[in-house]
């Protein structure tokens, strides 16, 4: 009971999982009508992505912590990231969440890796489109709507 | 209201500089006035201080000073700022006033000048009445001044004018018009600039003091008026610091007023202000972290403050202005030396900017669209009598009503449609599309390619709104790729649906074939109907007919469109569009693929080409050809079926170019190799495949390579990647995903059909004439020509090999160096079926190892490919590996008469040389003959006869020589002396009779000579009969050039009686002999040893008598006394 109220309190409007050759893998948003502006943003973050990539070099290879933080502030909308393998998950939160701290956004980023982790790890999966039920529940449950 | 409404007034922009005005100078006429003015404000540097100089008359009316207040109970305020304020105290109300007056200090008319100076500092006086404006009077002298005190005159006179002109002595200067002018006018602006400061000081303090009359009910407007004066004034005192602290008040404090719809706007602009010089300041301070959240504050707390529903636009407006003074002033500061980051710069700022300009727009369009006959109102509720309004940030029709109901709705609607019918006539895009640019400029400068081609999409559209499609396609066209490169399917759909509607408005249609393809292919993710809408235009415009118009096109554009398609349909100017695929994603997918990477020459060559639709429809093409890099096979690879234009999406699944969505489609191709190809690669270069007729509009997809388009190396990439098993499919469909491109195979000679066997004993011998016998058999069904043998050391080996490798057709003569390693083409004729040839090869190797021997036999032959005759070139090659070893080994060694061995020979005494043969070889070998060449320091004693001729040895067998030789003195030779050369001719027992012989020369080694100074031999018959005599003659010989003195010595032996000098000194002359002459007499028989000769030298100690026993015989062989009677004894027997 008490894990499902800190979900609600979180709410991320977009979250894609990004190649390591930065093509989507993976896109939900929850508001269907406006996904064209938050697949801009998405894309758009990956530049300060590739910046802190190519910035911490090989460093990045030793990092046991790959969670990037904070990528960029927007008026609207905030977008953090982390990345095993270059992979990338970006995630579009709500800035008038004021409650959203950054350890439980570490938190979701966690959980979804390990979904992910488990996607991958079965050998019939098809990485072109992640679209087993696992994944999307897990991606739900923390893409409740704000509304 | 002028468009630029929004836009920060100059005065609060500019950098507030204290405000001094200079009178009495004539400028215009007088030169000395005009270089004093120059020197105030020409080439001000920034190490100047910070004043702003006007000229002015000296009867110059200042702007009027309203009286005191006393008490503000009754006062109430009807704004917030005055939209005069800044203006006046930057440019019209100065700090300080100065009186330039030419005069002397020894000025003969001195009363009278003085009075005039004193009534024009009081005219000046007058105009200032009410003000603390400060008054200094400059004298402009043409005398340089002496040192202060030295003048008495100067002082008094001074003191006088003083206190005529009312003045305090720190307000009066001299300027002495002389030759250092510019650092006299450095010096009075630095005193005018305390002056202004104490002005401004003043100032502060005057509108401090109103505070305390002020009340929190009816003042709220004055605390935000006062608190921003005050700050003004700092700044003009160049007191940045307190300035920034006075701004933020006055910021705090214009929240905190009460706002209502009606004031919201007056709130907004001066916050706008007041942020606007906070945030410069902080810029200036080089706080930009300050900056930036003072920045983010003001937008937080005012972007709710939306106001009036009717006018949100203004709301958009305000804030996109908010945005883009606060990117100019990140930017500035940039440009000054501040570092910005890509997650922070003025890029962000702009693009929100444009943002909002861009809600601006859509707000304005929902707002604003009145009926066309709905007019301007009369009279225009937004002039002012004035032109300006009063105050900052109020509506014109009720200017300083502070109350927050609307006293005369009417009044206000008449506003508010004034207002939405001005924002009708604002060019938005105009506005949108000038921010976008400036954030792309700054996002490029910060490495945010992806954010550049964001924004350029935004640009893009703009133009798009904004009806210019040429720049619009420009732009989409230009960033396309990039989206396309990084696989964001969904956004390059909506760039791709933008741009097909430009083209599609412009009618140009290359373009508008391209996006139709791409829109059409499995890159868009567009629904069906969308596809299907798509596939029939472009069906359409193939057919020479105009396509659909694009929804929600502007409807006057539309039409326009309508017209230039219509005019498309006269066909003028070329109709054949030939797109290149791999730059983009089209909607058919092509993959070549050879059946084998190569292909026999005498085989057709076997190629599949396949297809797949993405489209919604089947559809038709007209004609697919291939291009290979040697053209003369395109004409065998094209495939084309005739059908009319109509045809395209008739009959769907009948004929080999039509394609059914989603299915794979697999034409074969086949050809006849030339046979000048063999050994070279055949390369598709190119697919093409056109869609329509060529009469009419053809469409030509060019794919470069075996097939693949912009997304296929991405997809091929995942496929391999994935695991996922595919479906079953029925047998002869494949799947898309499995096609590996091979667009490219190689041309191979016909396999060979002759055998080639060799024969020959290993290994072979060093320098021998090796023999190989090179069998080839035909076992090709026709006859074989031009059969061609190479044969010899296969090439690649090391290089010293191909020095020391000879081969040779002739094995009857040995062959030198001039002959080849390899022999190259051998004509050999031709060959029947069945037939074989037998060829002899003979090969010498010069040194041992193992060498790798290449025999390789070509020929012709006629076949047919495909009932074609054609000459194939066949060849086969047989390697063989042969080790090379010496035939024998040859052991030399140097003995003496006596067999014993010799480390050493002795001058001119005989030796024996012995050589040994051993045979290494595993077959028989014939020694032919040999012969001892000897050097020319070397004599034999008997004849050098052969004693090995025509031996013939078996492996492990040895045969051995000996050879008496003598080696006359040479004196010391350092190394030995050479002795010569062994000459072994011989070959193998089985070789035949023609093959020759091989002379073997093995070099003999040195032998060190040594001198003796006594050589002694015996003369002794060779065994000797108990109880005979035995004479023993010794000679003596002096081999040196001295008389020696010799002592000699026989010493009994048991087995022998003597007779002779037993003991005896003599003297031999040099090269002189003497004989000693003894004779034994043997006791016992058997061998004995003889009585022992010992010489000593008395000229030469180290002659010993061991030297001695090399020479001499030490024991000799007894035989028993014979008996007479044997003889009988026999003869009775």
């Amino acid at each position: 009971m008490g894990k499902r109220t800190r979900y609600l309190t979180i709410t991320a409007i977009c979250i894609p999982v990004i190649t390591k050759e930065n093509y989507p893998l993976y896109i939900r948003s929850t508001p269907m009508e406006n996904e064209l502006r938050f697949q801009y943003m998405v894309h758009t973050s990956l530049d300060m992505v590739d910046e802190k990539i190519s910035s911490m070099g090989k460093a990045l290879v030793n990092q046991r912590e790959l969670y990037l933080g904070l990528l960029y502030p927007t008026e609207d909308y905030k977008v953090f990231y982390t990345t095993i393998s270059k992979v990338k998950f970006v995630m579009v939160v709500n800035p008038s969440n004021t409650a959203l701290r950054d350890n439980e956004i570490h938190r979701m980023f966690w959980k979804l890796h390990n979904s992910y982790i488990d996607v991958m790890c079965n050998p019939f999966c098809n990485p072109r489109t992640i679209s087993r039920p696992g994944t999307d529940n897990m991606v739900m449950s923390m893409m409740i709507q704000v509304c | 209201m002028s468009p630029t409404q929004w836009d920060l007034p100059v005065e609060l922009c500019c950098r507030p500089m204290a405000f001094v005005t200079l009178t009495g100078l004539d400028v215009v006429y007088n030169a000395v006035h005009r270089a004093v003015w120059d020197a105030f404000c020409a080439n001000r540097r920034a190490d100047r201080v910070p004043i702003s100089f006007k000229v002015l008359p000296g009867d110059h009316e200042y702007p009027k000073c309203r009286p005191k207040r006393t008490s503000y109970e009754w006062y109430i305020p009807k704004g917030i700022l005055k939209t005069g304020w800044m203006n006046k105290h930057l440019n019209l109300v100065p700090a300080l006033v100065v009186v330039f007056y030419e005069l002397d200090w020894d000025e003969p008319q001195w009363k009278e000048k003085q009075s005039e100076c004193a009534t024009r500092v009081e005219i000046v006086r007058q105009s200032l009445q009410g003000r603390n404006t400060k008054v200094a009077v400059v004298l402009i002298q043409k005398k340089t001044p002496l040192p202060p005190g030295e003048d008495v005159i100067a002082s008094e006179r001074a003191a006088a004018l003083c206190n005529a002109c009312e003045l305090s002595g720190k307000s009066l200067f001299v300027l002495p018009h002389t030759d250092h002018l510019v650092g006299y006018i450095i010096r009075l602006e630095n005193a005018f600039y305390e002056h202004a400061q104490t002005y401004y000081y003043t100032e502060i303090r005057r509108v401090k003091s109103h505070k305390e009359f002020l009340n929190k009910t009816t003042h709220q407007l004055l605390f935000v008026r006062h608190q921003f004066k005050i700050a003004f004034f700092s700044e003009l005192k160049q007191d940045t610091q307190n300035a920034l602290k006075n701004y933020r008040t006055a910021y705090n404090l214009v929240h905190e007023l009460r706002a209502h719809e009606t004031n919201i706007l007056e709130i907004k602009t001066m916050a706008g202000f007041i942020n606007y010089k906070i945030c410069r300041l902080c810029f200036q301070h080089n706080t930009p972290l300050d900056a930036i959240a003072q920045f983010r504050k003001h937008i937080d707390l005012c972007k709710k403050k939306i106001g009036s529903a009717e006018l949100s636009f203004e709301h958009a407006a305000w804030m996109s202005k908010q945005f883009q003074a606060f990117g100019d002033l990140f930017d500035e500061a940039i440009k000054l030396g501040l570092t910005a980051i890509q997650t922070q710069n003025p890029g962000f700022y702009y693009q929100q900017a444009a943002y909002y300009a861009q809600e601006r727009k859509q707000l304005a369009k929902s707002l604003c669209n009145h009926e066309a006959s709905v007019m301007y109102p009369n009279p225009d509720p937004l002039e002012t009598q004035t032109g300006v309004l009063d105050f900052y940030g109020q509506r014109s029709w009720r200017q300083g009503i502070l109350s927050f109901d609307l006293s005369d709705p009417e009044k206000e609607k008449v506003g508010v449609l004034a207002i939405q019918l001005k924002e009708r006539n604002v060019a938005h895009s105009e506005i949108i599309i000038t921010l976008l640019s400036n954030a792309v400029a700054q996002f490029k400068k910060y490495k945010c390619p992806r954010m550049k081609s964001h924004l350029m999409v935004q640009m893009g559209e703009e133009y798009y709104y904004a009806k210019d499609y040429t720049k619009a396609l420009k732009l989409l066209d230009y960033v396309m790729c990039d989206y396309r490169s990084e696989g964001w399917w969904t956004l390059l759909t909506s760039i791709l649906t933008t741009a097909l509607k430009c083209s599609y408005l412009m009618a140009q249609l290359k373009d508008y074939i391209t996006y139709s393809l791409e829109l059409l292919g499995r890159a868009s993710t567009l629904k069906d109907d969308q596809k299907s809408r798509i596939e029939k235009n472009l069906i359409n415009v193939l057919m020479n007919e105009s396509p659909d118009p694009e929804p929600d096109c502007d409807i006057f554009a539309g039409k326009t469109a309508q017209k230039l398609w219509a005019d498309r349909i006269s066909l003028a100017g070329s109709n054949i569009f030939t797109i290149g695929v791999q730059d983009f994603v089209p909607f058919v997918q092509c993959k070549a693929k050879f059946h084998a990477p190569s292909f026999h020459v005498d085989v057709p060559v076997e190629f599949d080409i396949y297809l797949k639709a993405d489209c919604p429809h089947p559809i038709r093409f007209s004609k697919l050809c291939v291009s290979f890099n040697n053209q003369e096979y395109n004409q065998f690879c094209v495939i084309e079926e005739a059908s009319k234009a109509n045809e395209v999406l008739e009959n769907p699944t009948q004929g080999k170019m039509c394609l059914v969505p989603g299915k794979t489609r697999k034409l074969l191709f086949k050809f006849v190799a030339k046979t000048e190809d063999v050994g070279k690669k055949i390369e598709i270069t190119s697919v093409d495949l056109a869609l329509g007729n060529e009469t009419g509009r053809c469409v030509v997809l060019n794919w470069q390579g075996g097939g693949g388009d912009a997304a296929s190396s991405q997809e091929a990439l995942q496929a391999a990647r994935s695991f996922k098993r595919r479906p079953k499919l029925p047998d002869n469909e494949v799947h898309w995903d499995s096609i590996i491109i091979q667009a490219s195979t190689m041309i191979i000679s016909r396999v060979p059909n002759i055998s080639v066997h060799l024969q020959h004993e290993p290994p072979a011998l060093t320098n021998e004439m090796y023999c190989l016998v090179v069998t080839v058999q035909s076992h090709e069904k026709t006859q074989i020509r031009d059969v061609k043998l190479t044969a010899g050391l296969k090439p690649g080996q090391d290089a010293n090999l191909t020095q020391k490798t000879h081969v040779t057709l002739h094995g009857t003569e040995l062959c030198d160096e001039s002959y080849p390693a390899l022999l190259t083409d051998i004509p050999v004729g031709d060959l029947h079926p069945g037939e074989q040839l037998e060829k002899m090869l003979y090969v010498r190797c010069g040194t041992v190892g193992s060498r790798m021997f290449l025999v390789y036999v070509s020929y012709l032959i006629n076949t047919t490919a495909e009932e074609k005759e054609i000459v194939c070139k066949c060849h086969k090659d047989e390697t063989v590996t042969i080790e090379t070893v010496f035939p024998f080994d040859v052991a030399v060694k140097f003995v003496s008469t006596k067999f014993e061995h010799l480390e050493r020979v002795y001058a001119d005494i005989p030796f024996l040389l012995m050589t040994d043969l051993l045979s290494a070889s595993p077959w028989a070998l014939t020694v032919v003959s040999s012969e001892l060449q000897l050097a020319p320091s070397m004599t034999t004693v008997d004849q050098l006869e052969s004693q090995v001729d025509n031996v013939v040895l078996q492996t492990g067998e040895s045969a051995s020589e000996c050879f008496c030789l003598r080696c006359p003195s040479l004196g010391n030779v350092e190394g030995g002396v050479a002795t010569g050369h062994y000459i072994i001719s011989w070959k193998r027992t089985s070789a035949m009779e023609n093959i020759p012989v091989i002379r073997t020369v093995i070099t003999l080694p040195h032998v060190i000579v040594e001198n003796i100074p006594l050589h002694v031999n015996a003369d002794l018959p060779s065994f000797g009969r108990v109880r005979e005599s035995l004479p023993v003659k010794y000679h003596l010989q002096n081999k040196t050039d001295f008389v020696q003195d010799v002592e000699i010595s026989v010493e009994p032996s048991d087995a022998f009686m003597f007779s002779g000098l037993k003991q005896i000194r003599l003297r031999i002359l040099p090269g002189t002999e003497q004989e000693m002459l003894y004779n034994f007499y043997p006791l016992m028989a058997g061998y004995q040893q003889l009585p022992s000769l010992n010489i000593n030298l008395l000229r030469f100690p180290n002659f010993t008598n061991q030297l001695l026993r090399r020479f001499i015989p030490t024991s000799i062989f007894v035989k028993p006394q014979g008996r007479l009677m044997d003889d009988t004894s026999i003869a009775a027997a």
